[in-house]
């Protein structure tokens, strides 16, 4: 029972790195259609940029640590958006008009661009986040030993989504992005500037996955330059399971995958874990292509 | 023009013989390498450039291909090249057992459970499944191939085996793209909801394409697993996947020669400029967005089929008043009985 | 024994009722005509009869044979071939190779003969290939049969469509909107042309909102209205039937 709790705790928190990179995910394929494959070197970008803000610009040494670690993800958060924007600017938006198909490969193209960039960079090897920010102590939950790390990034990843839900429900230019989802031709009839709200799910969407980035750094202390594919394609997975263009179903999915993961790996065999993801995303897709929480279309013919 | 192209490739003919004579075994290396990336992206060309189906997941075929050789070989004591009709039958069967599932799915989704199907059989590999694959560290293969008799181990043996390969491949597959299964997955590549309200059974060619890429694959494999003497999941990775995607994208999907060279610009390329090397992927990258973005058809996009049909010509009733002079069909408003296109079978 | 059978159709999407009891049928050799406002359902019966949609209820009846669940190309292969609505060529493919496609079906050979070309596969393709130039030939199109589908004008790619589904030897040919887009001529070239199929024995289905061609040439109509059918009779019966009027009239005029 107390190894089914921990594991449960730690799905969840990995389930929410997961949930902040398939929100990116699932915009993006909201109002385009398309699989951002970039979208996960995005999120590696995200991580070294933390790291490199945290160690070079001394914040980690110069600051209260809270303040430092705000500072931080927000300066990260800021420089993918920026990513983001002219990743689109420079790889997506020529082809607009062109099929479906020649975006997802120009979207692998700039993944493996990306990719290769840090790469030359940083250098091939693991890197390490600062060890005084990572705080090593647990706290006493109904009777169990729980990190506080764990804690820590669960909440902050509840946050941005509750910020994302709320900024997509609740505010005109939320409603513009929901409205260029379902019918970008109805939505530019209305007034809404279909470009600039893509080029805004190209910032939101970055955002939250650098800030996934810093939580994962952070979580194990350790990244990997090549680290985006498999993180962004388990992503992708959790945005499938949920219902692609969903919202809440990404959020949904990314937990739900988090947790089955850790499960896997405790119950049936560690050795397995990268596997089961895409045993899962096979099942969905065999069983319901359109998720927990997607709608049925039928083919326009 | 008849006579030059056949000079031509007469010409490469020759040198394609003479080469590895010249270039001595290191480079003899490489080409054997780029031979047997060049049929594999062959095969993977059948799936991806001339059915158009989102398929990332080649070197899964491959492994199984690899593995049945280096498991009959190792642990049976199988002749290799006996062990190569069965590479092939086995990674066919497999891409069947794989592919049915998910071969409905729109081209997107598919890359992405393709992707899923090579992470799947490179953790099984790694996890040494019923203690047959050796694990991470794989399986050695000591025995070399023999030819009635002729034992296959330099360089050079494998240049020529891997050049008579390609050479029976081109061939097949030119006359492949030539004919009804060919064209049957071009319709599908262009409108598969159209091909199949012409009477195609789309769901049936996808999963021969598929089955036919997979058993060319495995059946390299063969050759990889005596070429390179130790089979590990490490030569099955995602990556490997992406590079022969990006062979057959580059090159022009759909098109024998665009294989062909994008094969030499992605594995022979950054070898002849050693420097670049490190930056390889990277210049992959940024060359597979502009592709899309100037010149998405590849660097020599497929050619046009030609049909000899001048016997046919002028010999047919048009059915259409205002069209044609001499048709034999009445006016619209008393069509003449046309006998003859009701049932040419 | 009508060619074509429909008893029943039930089609929801969601919430929405796409197709309600439907029932009618194709005598053989005759011209029938579907008629209806945008948005009745005229298309959707369509695809459930090619079996693109699978009906929630309801048969389909293909020479007394049941049909309804079979793929589309099985459906063609039991002779019953269609043109789309909004044109589905393959644009970036020869006309010749378009009508190959329509004959598709009527050829045997496998992968293995295909691979090294036996005299069997090229015996075929050469009858198919004097078969899809007599199908160009037929509809006017055969000086073409080299252009790509998308350098041909709207009306010849309707035309090719026709050439196409005519490859597949159908018993009853679906026609959606075939008039659509074109001028005053090609019209007339097209009402020639589909008498001359129904002579030739096949039977024809067409969705049309040019009224006047549809008075023409139709032997019966039937009106659908919400997805359902609200009226059946001759041309000539159906002008005056006020249900019709008033459907008509109550609806606005764009296309679908």
């Amino acid at each position: 029972m107390i190894e089914f709790f921990q594991q449960f705790t730690n799905g969840l928190a990995v389930g929410g790195i997961y949930a902040l990179i398939a929100l990116g995910y699932t915009m993006v394929y909201g109002v385009l259609k398309l699989i951002n494959f970039a979208h996960g070197d995005l999120f590696t970008f995200g991580s070294y940029l933390g790291m490199t803000f945290l160690i070079s610009f001394a914040l980690s040494g110069a600051l209260p640590p809270v303040l430092a670690v705000v500072i931080m993800f927000l300066m990260v958060m800021g420089c993918v958006a920026l990513s983001g924007y002219l990743l689109e600017k420079a790889a997506y938006l020529p082809l607009r008009h062109t099929p479906r198909l020649t975006a997802v490969v120009s979207a692998l193209g700039a993944s493996i661009f990306l990719q290769n960039a840090i790469m030359l960079f940083y250098g091939p090897n693991y890197e390490v986040y600062p060890d005084s920010l990572r705080i090593s102590s647990s706290v006493n939950l109904l009777g169990l030993d729980v990190p506080v790390m764990r804690i820590i990034m669960l909440s902050i990843s509840i946050l941005l989504m509750l910020a994302l839900y709320f900024f997509t429900q609740k505010t005109k230019l939320g409603t513009a992005i929901r409205a260029v989802a379902t019918d970008q031709a109805a939505a530019r009839l209305m007034g809404i500037d279909v470009n600039r709200i893509i080029s805004l799910v190209f910032m939101i969407g970055p955002a939250l996955g650098g800030a996934a980035g810093v939580l994962l750094g952070l979580y194990y202390g350790q990244i990997r330059y090549d680290m985006g594919t498999m993180y962004g394609l388990k992503a992708f997975i959790a945005a499938i399971i949920g219902g692609i263009g969903n919202i809440p179903g990404a959020m949904l999915g990314g937990m739900l995958l988090g947790v089955l993961e850790a499960m896997g790996a405790a119950y049936i065999s560690p050795a397995w874990k990268d596997a089961l993801a895409f045993l899962i995303l096979i099942i969905i897709l065999i069983f319901r292509p359109t998720g927990i929480l997607g709608e049925r279309t039928a083919e326009k013919i | 023009m008849k006579i030059a192209s056949k000079l031509q490739l007469a010409g490469a003919g020759v040198i394609l013989l003479v080469l590895p004579h010249v270039a001595g075994p290191y480079w003899t290396n490489l080409l054997n390498d780029m031979g047997l990336y060049t049929i594999l992206g062959l095969s993977l060309n059948l799936i991806l450039g001339q059915a158009g189906l989102f398929h990332m997941g080649h070197t899964a075929f491959y492994a199984v291909g690899a593995y049945t050789t280096a498991i009959l070989a190792t642990k049976f004591d199988v002749p290799i090249l006996w062990t190569m009709p069965l590479s092939g039958l086995l990674a066919g069967l497999f891409a069947l057992l794989a592919a049915r599932p998910v071969i409905h799915l729109r081209g997107d989704y598919l890359l992405v459970v393709t992707i899923g199907i090579v992470e799947i059989v490179r953790i099984t590999l790694v996890n040494n499944v019923f203690g047959l694959t050796g694990g991470s560290n794989g399986l050695l293969i000591v025995n070399p191939i023999s030819i009635f008799g002729f034992e296959i181990f330099r360089p050079i043996h494998f240049y020529y085996l891997i050049l008579a390969l390609a050479v029976i491949t081109i061939i097949l597959f030119y006359l492949l793209h030539n004919s009804r299964f060919g064209r049957a997955l071009n319709y599908i590549k262009h409108d598969e909801l159209a091909a199949e309200s012409s009477g195609i059974n789309t769901t049936h060619y996808k999963l021969s394409v598929f089955a036919l890429g997979a058993v060319w694959a495995g059946m390299l494999g063969t050759i990889f697993a005596a070429k390179i003497e130790t089979v590990s999941p490490q030569s099955f990775s995602y990556s490997e996947s992406v590079l022969l995607f990006a062979i057959v994208i580059l090159g022009g999907p759909g098109s024998i020669p665009g294989v062909l060279l994008g094969a030499f610009l992605i594995t022979g390329l950054p070898e002849l400029f050693r420097e670049l090397q490190s930056f390889r992927l990277l210049l992959f990258g940024a060359a597979m967005v502009a592709m899309m973005i100037f010149r998405p058809q590849g660097l020599i996009p497929p050619r046009r089929r030609v049909y000899d049909v001048q016997k046919y010509l002028a010999r047919f009733p048009c059915a259409i008043s205002s069209r044609v002079p001499n048709s034999g069909a009445g006016t619209a408003g008393t069509p003449a009985p046309n006998p003859s296109t009701a049932g040419a079978e | 024994m009508p060619v074509l059978n429909l008893s029943g159709l039930h089609k929801r999407f969601g919430g929405l009722v796409a197709v309600n009891d439907v029932s009618f049928e194709v005598p053989r050799g005759s011209i029938i005509g579907l008629i209806g406002p945008n948005g009745a359902g005229k298309t959707t019966v369509f695809n459930l009869i090619t079996g693109n949609y699978t009906p929630d209820q309801g048969d389909i009846f293909f020479n007394g044979k049941k049909i309804n669940g079979l793929l589309p190309h099985k459906i063609v292969k039991l002779g019953i071939a269609r043109t789309f609505q909004n044109i589905r060529l393959f644009q970036e493919m020869s006309a010749l190779e378009n009508v190959l496609a329509g004959r598709h079906g009527k050829m045997n050979v496998g992968i293995l003969a295909s691979m090294f070309h036996t005299s069997r596969h090229r015996r075929e393709e050469q009858l198919a290939l004097e078969r899809a130039i007599k199908e160009l030939a037929f509809v006017g199109l055969e000086e073409q049969y080299g252009n790509l589908a998308r350098n041909l004008s709207y009306g010849n790619q309707r035309l090719l469509e026709i050439a196409r589904a005519m490859a597949a030897d159908p018993q009853l040919l679906i026609l959606d909107e075939p008039a659509g887009g074109m001028n005053e001529q090609e019209t007339q070239d097209l009402l020639g042309l589909i008498a001359t199929i129904r002579n030739m024995g096949i039977s024809i289905l067409l969705i049309e909102h040019d009224m006047t061609l549809v008075m023409k040439i139709c032997d019966y109509l039937v009106v659908l209205e919400y997805g359902a059918v609200i009226a059946t009779g001759p041309p000539a019966e159906i002008k005056r039937n006020p249900l019709v009027i008033e459907a008509y009239l109550g609806s606005d005029d764009e296309d679908d």
